[in-house]
């Protein structure tokens, strides 16, 4: 077995036996991250990756992730390695500080060998958006791997890193994570810092890991949740985030959700979905259906929230303190409002319009306080199913993997794409997508959620899943 | 409803400057992804609180504290105009 074939676990238990050492592990990965048939990557940094991985090795106590190898989703500052949220508004920028979440697994002995590709600005659900092209689904290269973190989800489904870290506003990260075939969490909201994470919508905007298994998305996500003073929105986490162990599920009661469960969800997706939840009985625990009464809406209210908050957020890139600037304007509004046609692509252009819209004086209340109160009522939904039920489950995304160009000219139809993903988002709640199985060929991911804070219950669960269905997450071809 | 005039507005009100086809094209797509979220105006939500963060929190406070910031050439490092002590920017018209 190739040392890229191990998982995060496996390497870190390897270098602890002295089997191998942290220089090895992260050449044996930027070898591959270097030939990067898929376009993962926006950058990779041999220099710092070896001579980090060096000093962990020379260290006389080993850091808990021992020198193991990560990618970093281009959203994430990372201090002097360029970072460009996959904009040209970014090309060349180098951030003056670390993300906490990215500063706390360094810290750990994590390597970032590179940044990886992603819609601009996180907008999009299919990589597509990104400025430097798109990057290719390992399975097919002539399908997306989602988005926005598609990236992030495709290194680590073609092993050229065993772990990565994405962010997540309406599915950024669950959904690759299905497309691609591999393990993807997104915290409850505020779990994770978003110090240094560039903002999208700030109420939603979720940082959280890619793995091959659920054991090492719950060992990257142990390593970054807590408080950190530079994010007011971000928790004390009283609960320490366990390595799960469970085989069984006894007690455990699931609830499916029906509105995500019927017409608009492809047949092979809701079969594989449907063989997993079948399992559920089978390893102690009970399926009920449940109802979302308010799911429906999500995606409306949806894109009226996160593109409102993002026309504010986007408001700093002026061409003033970094980043791009049109050359030669004579006064100051030209000087902005050309920096922004020139550096913004059409998607982000068109979600800083509708924000703008929805926040106007005179549609305000119409739009974005509509869609506040929407929100109140979809979280009421989910906290009246978990009164009866532990976790919900539902299919990550309605479809496999789409083929590149199938909907970028339709915004709205690459907006569903996210339709089972963003109810869980507008409430808070920690969620995951785990691959469990196929359809023609294609990886299906299983969407489970649970209460704010039970990510251990929901990684509990997701293991007992994972080893049950025993799904294979090498795509053909990948492997030399 | 979206017009070419509400169209002008938004992009002065978001300093984004819009080419005479972009600002057609982004009429359309405006249009139709309107016509799609207005689905949420049918709901009576006249009693529904609004959420602004789905995990609240009030008054997060730090301790009172001096620490140091930025020295201001790494401050300045990425600006695309900068002097010794500061960003330049074009004249205000």
């Amino acid at each position: 077995m190739a040392l890229f074939d191990l998982s995060a676990e496996q390497q870190i238990a390897a270098v602890v036996a002295g089997e191998t050492s942290s220089v090895e592990l992260v050449a044996a990965h930027l070898a591959r991250a270097e030939r990067d048939e898929w376009n993962s990557f926006l950058a990779v940094d041999r220099e710092r990756a070896l001579s980090r991985a060096k000093e962990i090795d020379g260290l006389a106590v080993r850091p808990p992730l021992a020198g193991v190898p990560i990618a970093i989703k281009d959203a994430l500052s990372t201090r002097d390695l360029v970072t460009t949220a996959g904009s040209k508004m970014l090309e060349g920028f180098r951030p003056i500080y670390t993300a906490t979440c990215v500063a706390r697994l360094e810290a750990a002995g994590a390597v970032i060998i590179g940044k990886t590709n992603m819609d601009e600005f996180a907008m999009g659900s299919s990589t597509e958006n990104s400025a430097y092209g798109p990057t290719l689904n390992p399975w097919d290269i002539t399908r997306v791997p989602g988005g926005s973190s598609g990236g992030s989800a495709s290194c680590v489904a073609a092993r050229q890193v065993p772990w990565s870290l994405g962010s997540d506003t309406g599915g950024s990260i669950r959904q690759p994570a299905a497309l691609c075939g591999i393990v993807g969490m997104k915290p409850t909201y505020g779990a994770i810092s978003r110090y240094g994470l560039i903002a999208f919508a700030s109420s939603l905007d979720q940082v959280g890991p890619f793995a091959r298994t659920v054991r090492d998305a719950a060992l990257l996500l142990s390593h970054m949740v807590g408080r950190d003073p530079m994010d007011a929105t971000s928790l004390e986490w009283t609960e320490p985030i366990r390595m799960p162990s469970a085989t069984r599920l006894d007690g455990l009661r699931v609830g499916v959700i029906e509105e995500l469960m019927g017409d608009g969800i492809d047949p092979g997706v809701r079969a594989a979905c449907q063989s997993t939840i079948d399992m559920v009985e089978g390893l102690g625990g009970t399926v009920v259906p449940i109802a979302l009464p308010h799911a429906g809406y999500g995606l409306a209210t949806y894109y009226l929230i996160a593109p409102a908050e993002a026309s504010a957020n986007l408001a700093r890139f002026d061409g003033i303190r970094y980043g791009h600037c049109a050359a030669d304007a004579d006064v100051l509004l030209e000087h902005y409002e050309r920096t922004r046609a020139e550096g913004f692509g059409p998607e982000v252009k068109r979600r800083i319009m509708l924000g703008t819209f929805a926040l106007s004086s005179g549609y305000y209340d119409a739009y974005y306080g509509q869609a506040q109160r929407v929100r109140t009522l979809i979280m009421r939904d989910f906290a009246q199913a978990f009164a009866d039920v532990d976790v919900v489950a539902s299919p990550t995304s309605p479809s496999t993997a789409f083929r590149l160009g199938e909907r970028t000219a339709d915004p709205l139809s690459m907006y569903l794409s996210d339709i089972c993903t963003i109810p869980i988002s507008l409430a808070g709640l920690p969620s995951l997508s785990i691959p469990c199985g196929l359809s023609d060929g294609l990886p299906v991911g299983l969407q489970l959620a649970g209460p704010a804070f039970s990510e251990n219950r929901l990684l509990e669960v997701a293991h007992a899943l994972e080893l049950a269905i025993g799904f294979d997450h090498v795509p053909q071809g990948v492997g030399q | 409803m979206i017009d070419d005039a509400i169209t002008r507005h938004v992009a002065r009100l978001a300093r984004l400057g819009l080419t005479e086809d972009e600002i057609v094209r982004m009429q359309h797509e405006l249009r139709a992804i309107l016509e799609y979220v207005d689905q949420v105006q049918g709901l009576d939500l006249a009693d529904i609180v609004p959420t602004t963060h789905a995990i609240p929190l009030t008054n997060v406070l730090r301790e009172d504290l001096s620490t140091p910031s930025v020295p201001a050439d790494l401050a300045l490092r990425e600006g695309p105009n900068v002097t010794a002590d500061g960003f330049t920017v074009p004249r205000m018209g």
